[in-house]
């Protein structure tokens, strides 16, 4: 193991890591304490100018509840849901299909089409942005969370797909070997043998791309507007314009719109890591 | 995957239908056919689309109007262009701090002492929450009248900076919000390649004497190879990507100095300084020039892995 595990040096040295642990983390997520400590200050300690006093009285219900019951964030807060949901699901179904045919298959396109979802995957979105947003005036879908879901799951297919084949290619092959002499259907291979074993890549791909598109701002400027629409990225920054000054506000809805992905990631933790450290390691 | 297709077809009867004897070579196609075809119609098709309307003047609602290179010369005068340039490079430089940051952190951490799981996950939390929630929690820390920065500079008797309002060093600050998810990322991947190091390999160098530094660049980094390409490439691609941080935090001010080319064609494109779609889609074409560089060599070093395998 390296560094040397601590337990092997000295007494000093493995009392001044100790020191330092929590002091490292303390620095490091510095600027989320501050947000977290303005969520629960009242409005008069902003007004009185006390930015870092500790808070005269406990405001974090009176906070956060204004930022429930009296502003559009509920709103925001379902519309992200409703656009996350669909795209997680849309994109693990379509792309445990294309990694399946690209993982199991040997055709001569097949390493071309993996190349194109690989390349995809990594084009700035602002070379597609005109083109898409026209595509979902044509359809009628703009500014809806259709439109949205619709170009999510086709964009994020090229990760994901990339994620399965990878996946897919260290299944033991010999596994489809003998369900093909057996003589059972191609398509129930990849029903019975190949998708239970990939229930943890399904897993951990779940809970990225949840993550992905919940925090996707960009998309959600280009191609919606208002807040019947609009995610709680989008919404964060109407709510800044309304409450510009209003710090405790500002923060309570900051920590509502960021808990979702935070919950995600410690309920899932070893999918995540899971899928996101995929490659890694050889 | 030598052995990827065996040919079933040999002991089938002829009655047999055609699906049935071809269903190897038809399979994979049925199976690709959704995935492709979304990915045609919303990522390839428009990537073709946008090199086109770049020939064009378009306000996104009359007729488009076919005026050759003439958005391309525009922009070689164009300062504001210039400017986002450059930021993309600091952006591209700078970004790859968070490289040798991570590793660092993922030495720091790759220990295994009581509650070491939470504090690795306490670590990561930045990457985790949005890029908006940053770029807010950023602007607060560099405010002039409260921020934290400015506090801190306080004790050690330094006069208060306006980080995001003085155009020499807003991008410098933006970048180093950027940084602080980004570093959480690669920390996570060296904590993972951590993991898989060779142990033998290690208690070998000691027996010859390694030690600090160079164990860690002999012995340590050369097995660390895949953590660092994956770093590198998502590294490249989110200073290339940056886009919400500088929407956030300054929207591309104070008086333009804080724009990237994406920001800066987003604004050309479809914000109130009016839509030049096609002015917008030159501008996009040099980005995804740019990318291809990159993508071009991540494609080559999958292509070499792929045939080694």
């Amino acid at each position: 193991m390296f560094p040397t595990p601590i337990e092997k040096t000295s007494r000093t040295w493995q009392i001044t890591y100790q020191t330092f642990l929590p002091l490292a983390l303390l620095l490091w997520l510095m600027p989320l304490l501050a947000v977290a400590l303005f969520s629960i200050k009242p409005e008069a300690d902003f007004v009185s100018g006390g930015y870092w006093s500790l808070p005269t009285y406990f405001a974090g219900l009176e906070n956060y509840g204004r930022v429930f019951f009296q502003s559009d964030m509920p709103r925001y807060l379902l519309n992200s849901v409703l656009i996350t949901i669909p795209t997680v699901i849309g994109c693990v179904i379509l792309s445990s299909m294309t990694g399946f045919a690209l993982g199991i298959y040997r055709f001569r396109s097949n390493i071309w089409i993996f190349f194109m979802f690989v390349a995809g995957n990594f084009v700035p979105f602002q070379i597609l942005m005109v083109p898409v947003r026209d595509l979902t005036l044509d359809l009628g879908l703009y500014n809806t969370k259709t439109g949205l879901v619709l170009f999510h799951i086709a964009f994020q297919t090229g990760f994901c797909t990339l994620f399965m084949r990878n996946f897919i290619r260290a299944l033991p092959f010999a596994l489809i070997e003998a369900a093909r002499v057996e003589g059972i259907a191609e398509w129930r291979i990849f029903w019975y043998v190949v998708l239970p074993l990939m229930k943890p890549a399904m897993a951990a791909l779940a809970v990225l791309i949840f993550t992905f598109i919940w925090n996707d701002y960009f998309w959600a400027v280009v191609l919606t507007q208002g807040a019947e629409s609009q995610p709680v990225t989008a919404g964060i920054t109407s709510f800044n314009a309304q409450y510009r000054a209003a710090y405790h506000l500002m923060s309570a809805g900051s920590i509502v719109a960021a808990l979702p992905p935070v919950a995600m990631f410690f309920l899932m933790q070893k999918h995540f890591i899971a899928g996101l450290t995929l490659g890694a390691v050889k | 995957m030598s052995n990827a297709a065996i040919p079933v077809t040999e002991y089938s009867t002829p009655q047999r239908g055609w699906y049935k004897r071809n269903e190897i070579a038809i399979t994979p196609w049925l199976f690709l056919a959704p995935g492709v075809f979304f990915f045609l119609v919303y990522v390839i098709f428009p990537i073709f689309q946008s090199f086109n309307l770049s020939l064009y003047r378009w306000d996104g609602l009359g007729q488009a109007e076919f005026i050759g290179m003439a958005n391309y010369q525009e922009l070689v005068s164009d300062r504001a262009f210039e400017v986002s340039l450059w930021n993309n490079l600091k952006w591209l430089i700078l970004y790859l701090l968070a490289i040798p940051a991570g590793l660092f952190i993922a030495l720091f951490l790759n220990q295994t002492v009581t509650g070491i799981r939470l504090y690795k996950s306490l670590f990561f939390f930045p990457f985790v929450i949005s890029q908006i929630v940053v770029g807010l929690v950023f602007t607060w820390f560099y405010d002039p009248t409260f921020g934290l920065l400015n506090v801190m500079l306080g004790w050690v008797g330094l006069g208060p900076i306006n980080v995001l309002g003085d155009p020499s060093i807003v991008t410098y600050g933006i970048i180093a919000a950027g940084l602080w998810p980004q570093t959480a990322y690669c920390m996570i991947l060296y904590l993972t390649g951590l993991n898989a190091v060779d142990p033998e390999q290690i208690e070998a160098a000691r027996l010859d004497g390694a030690r600090g530094w160079r164990m860690l660049w002999y012995v340590i980094v050369p097995q660390l190879k895949p953590a660092t390409f994956i770093a590198f490439v998502v590294t490249i691609i989110g200073a290339l990507r940056s886009f919400d941080l500088i929407s956030i935090m300054t929207n591309g001010g104070p008086f333009g100095t804080s724009r990237v080319l994406s920001f800066y064609m987003f604004e050309k494109a479809l914000s109130e300084y009016g839509f030049r779609m096609g002015y917008g889609a030159a501008i996009a074409v040099v980005l995804f020039l740019i990318m291809l560089i990159f993508i071009a060599y991540f494609l080559w070093s999958m292509f070499q892995e792929e045939r080694g395998r």
